[in-house]
């Protein structure tokens, strides 16, 4: 195995091992936020028409736990090991910054899909969700879990302590995933806060991901698209320049 | 021949302080090297910067010939380290924790090394334990094999003895120079000198991020111009003419220095002018620790003086 795999490996093995916290905690939250939400709002609430409001919700709840959970797969294990300082063995090896990139980035996105597609695989079985387009169903959930994947190298590598990651997951990506469309469509928003949501990139993770199922969406599923390569190429030039400079990590 | 590890020049800056100033060093293949220092004096610092684990302000650091920063994968190749600190990955078991750091340097079928490694460091009965459930001198071990992984032809330990028993510090040892005699370069730091006495030939010491002293042990031992002899005599007797050359004295025991052995029949005349009976006599070899305490003393002198 060459470097790369080995640390992609190392990585995902060490979600795994630890699986009830990492995969199957955010599963279940999320089905009870699904079925909680569903009860009390069913009858009141219709986002788009001819679908009911438990369906509407589906893509939105498991592309939210997709998000949360590949932000926090790189960000935690980098916390971990800096906090702990067995990063050192990382950095003692020939591995290039690309390397570490993208097997951190990978692991996210793997963990994100293998919730993200618990959460699909159980709510299906409940509810009758279109389908209507597997390829973008797929290309929102891999840019959004890469993109919160490299965020959150960012987030683990500038964290000295946890608290401070809890910090920006509760006080940034949180905020910024409920408000982003998850359990509502911006169509329904007064002007002021439609206009601020366009500025939330994970608008357009949920927005983009809702068009697979249900072929309607706020934006064109092009321009979302559009604006999450670029961030992900912002984010990812500037984890790469953090990994390259050593900031933080190679004093 | 290429040397092992090449320092030209070395600056290190943190803000205002200067870690490092200007280290130039040259280590050969095959050698064992110790560097030795005060707490702060740089020590782990330069070893950082050798590993790529810090980055030097200027300068330039070579490892087998390879650049550590524009040749970093061959420089790292070519290198083991053992760090100070117990750091270890809580995730993993021994045997998993050097299965990934020898995938990280890209090696396939390496699971024959690490039983060897894993046999010497007498680690066999823990393999398969989790990290976390280690004692700390067990986690030692694991950090010493886990620099070994690769088999770099260079290796250096920083202070792999601290807070390790007898036992382990003997065993480690042992493993260590075999590595040497099998051509592998060592370099260590420690802060127990008669280690660095017994098993290295060369010395560098750093004080304040500058190297103050570099030479073989041999050298630096004998070029110090003071022996040592300790005296016990009958009570209470020992003559006037060698008041003067006391430096302690203790319940009829005395430590007198000289600076040559020629003096040494001074003494004995001067005891037999005085009648004195030696009840016991013995010469002080100069050691490392001397020669270390002595040259941090004249470094600090110098200094003050000069300031």
């Amino acid at each position: 195995m060459n470097g790369f795999l080995t640390l992609l490996y190392k990585e995902l093995l060490r979600f795994w091992k630890v699986g009830l916290q990492t995969v199957f905690a955010p599963m279940l939250s999320t089905l009870l936020y699904l079925l909680i939400f569903s009860h009390a709002l069913e009858e009141r609430m219709q986002a788009y028409p001819g679908i009911t409001y438990t369906v509407f919700l589906i893509p939105g709840l498991v592309i939210m736990a997709m998000l949360q959970n590949a932000f926090a797969n790189s960000s935690s294990s980098l916390i971990q090991s800096t906090v702990s300082g067995n990063h050192i063995f990382m950095l003692l090896s020939p591995l290039s910054c690309q390397e570490i990139f993208t097997a951190y980035v990978l692991a996210s996105v793997v963990r994100g899909l293998v919730v993200g597609l618990g959460i699909y695989g159980v709510a299906v079985g409940f509810y009758e969700l279109p389908l209507y387009s597997f390829a973008w169903v797929f290309v929102f959930a891999l840019m959004g879990t890469a993109l919160l994947g490299a965020i959150g190298i960012i987030a683990g590598i500038w964290a000295e302590k946890f608290e401070q990651l809890a910090a920006l997951q509760n006080f940034v990506i949180l905020p910024l995933t409920f408000l982003s469309g998850t359990f509502y469509t911006i169509s329904s928003l007064p002007p002021f806060w439609r206009g601020l949501s366009y500025l939330n990139p994970f608008f357009y993770m949920v927005d983009g991901f809702r068009y697979g199922f249900f072929r309607s969406s706020d934006v064109s599923p092009y321009l979302s698209l559009g604006i999450l390569m670029a961030c992900f190429l912002a984010v990812s030039w500037g984890t790469l320049r953090m990994l390259k400079t050593g900031y933080k990590i190679r004093k | 021949m290429t040397s092992a590890i090449e320092i030209r020049q070395v600056h290190k800056r943190f803000g205002p302080l200067y870690a490092l100033c200007g280290v130039d060093l040259e280590i050969n293949a095959g050698e064992f090297f110790a560097l030795l220092g005060p707490n702060g004096a740089g020590k782990t610092t330069l070893i950082n910067i050798i590993a790529g684990l810090a980055l030097a302000s200027s300068g330039s650091v070579r490892v087998m010939g390879h650049d550590v920063v524009t040749g970093y994968r061959e420089a790292r190749s070519m290198l083991g380290v053992v760090p100070q600190e117990l750091v270890f990955d809580p995730f993993f078991t021994v045997r998993e924790t050097l299965v990934f750091q020898s995938g990280y340097y890209g090696l396939k079928k390496n699971n024959s090394w690490i039983d060897e490694i894993i046999h010497h460091l007498d680690l066999a009965d823990k393999a398969d334990t989790n990290m976390r459930s280690l004692s700390g001198g067990m986690k030692r071990r694991v950090l010493v094999a886990q620099a070994l992984v690769h088999k770099p032809p260079v290796i250096v330990l920083d202070e792999p003895t601290a807070g390790v028993d007898v036992e382990l510090r003997q065993s480690l040892w042992r493993f260590i120079r075999q590595l040497n005699r099998n051509g592998h370069t060592v370099v260590l730091t420690t802060h127990y000198l008669e280690e660095a006495e017994a098993l290295c030939d060369r010395v560098a010491m750093l004080k304040k991020g500058s190297i103050c002293v570099l030479d073989s042990i041999r050298n630096l031992v004998s070029n110090i111009s003071e022996y040592r002899i300790r005296l016990r005599l009958s009570p209470g007797t020992l003559p006037a003419a060698l008041q003067p050359l006391t430096i302690s004295h203790d319940q009829g025991c005395y430590v007198l220095a000289i600076e040559e052995y020629s003096q040494l029949e001074n003494v004995m005349a001067a005891l037999r002018v005085a009648q004195t009976q030696i009840l016991e006599l013995q010469i002080l070899q100069p050691d490392l620790e001397e020669v270390f305490v002595k040259i941090m003393h004249d470094a600090e002198s110098l200094e003050s003086a000069s300031a």
